[in-house]
């Protein structure tokens, strides 16, 4: 608990889950998914070095905009998202190799 | 062992193991949900880092806006009685071998030592110092990101909007 390594080991852990997510899933959603995971495990080392390496709390502050960029990017991809399954009626990624219809 | 500590290896556990089952739930909704856990065990992993003012954050952007969107989608996008399709993965193994790559990568990485010196800084709340630097040193990209919202949210109302078949 007082030391770095137990949170860089979370950090590692979601952050290959979060990778293998992205690999694994076939559903757009499920891989926007995966980003998430990915950009929290991101955010928790940027904490931790925040707390045990700076002197001020320079890592929160770019933490903050990261959770600002996760916010814009699942509603575009939300979006998108709606879109596709609009016109294919599918959400299914390997079945998509159009860009526009 | 303290009170603290066995709180914070459960929550780490915890943590974890929702994160696992994002990754391998069958169905996407189970996955959502599981993803609801993770976001509120890294809020409480937060706390431990004396970052109260992100987990309070933590659980209302990411519990109360980027999960609801994600739901919004599992729900909007599948149709629940398609067995199949809830089904389909890529493969199993392709999949497990590039997250082991990336895990081997990561652990080459924190087996490095040593690390820098650590501090061992006090609890102290936060909040006035990210209002201080957000709004002095990081003011630029504070304001870059309120422009940046500005146009995802112009954007996603315009991909989302029905489309206008007649004209």
């Amino acid at each position: 608990m007082n030391s770095i390594i137990p949170y860089l080991i979370v950090g590692a852990i979601v952050f290959v889950l979060g990778i293998f997510t992205i690999v694994y899933k076939k559903n757009a959603v499920g891989i926007l998914m995966g980003v998430e995971l990915v950009l929290n495990s991101v955010n928790i080392n940027f904490i931790a070095f925040a707390k045990f390496v700076d002197t001020g709390i320079h890592g929160q502050i770019i933490s903050i905009f990261v959770i600002i960029l996760a916010a814009a990017e699942a509603a575009i991809a939300l979006a998108i998202i709606l879109n596709i399954y609009r016109m294919k009626a599918t959400v299914d990624v390997t079945q998509l190799n159009k860009m526009k219809h | 062992m303290e009170m603290q500590e066995v709180l914070f290896y459960a929550i780490m556990a915890f943590t974890i193991f929702s994160a696992v089952i994002v990754a391998f739930a069958n169905k996407l909704i189970h996955s959502a949900f599981a993803l609801l856990f993770t976001f509120v065990g890294f809020a409480g992993l937060y706390i431990y880092l004396s970052a109260d003012f992100l987990a309070v954050t933590q659980i209302i952007i990411y519990v109360g806006g980027i999960l609801v969107l994600i739901l919004f989608g599992v729900l909007m996008t599948q149709d629940i009685y398609d067995v199949k399709a809830i089904a389909a993965h890529n493969p199993l193994l392709l999949s497990l071998g590039g997250g082991a790559f990336t895990a081997i990568i990561i652990a080459v990485l924190i087996s490095k030592k040593p690390w820098f010196t650590l501090l061992n800084k006090e609890f102290a709340p936060t909040t006035a110092t990210i209002g201080k630097l957000i709004l002095y040193e990081y003011l630029l990209p504070f304001e870059i990101a309120s422009i940046l919202l500005l146009g995802a949210l112009i954007g996603a109302v315009y991909l989302a909007r029905a489309e206008d078949k007649d004209k």
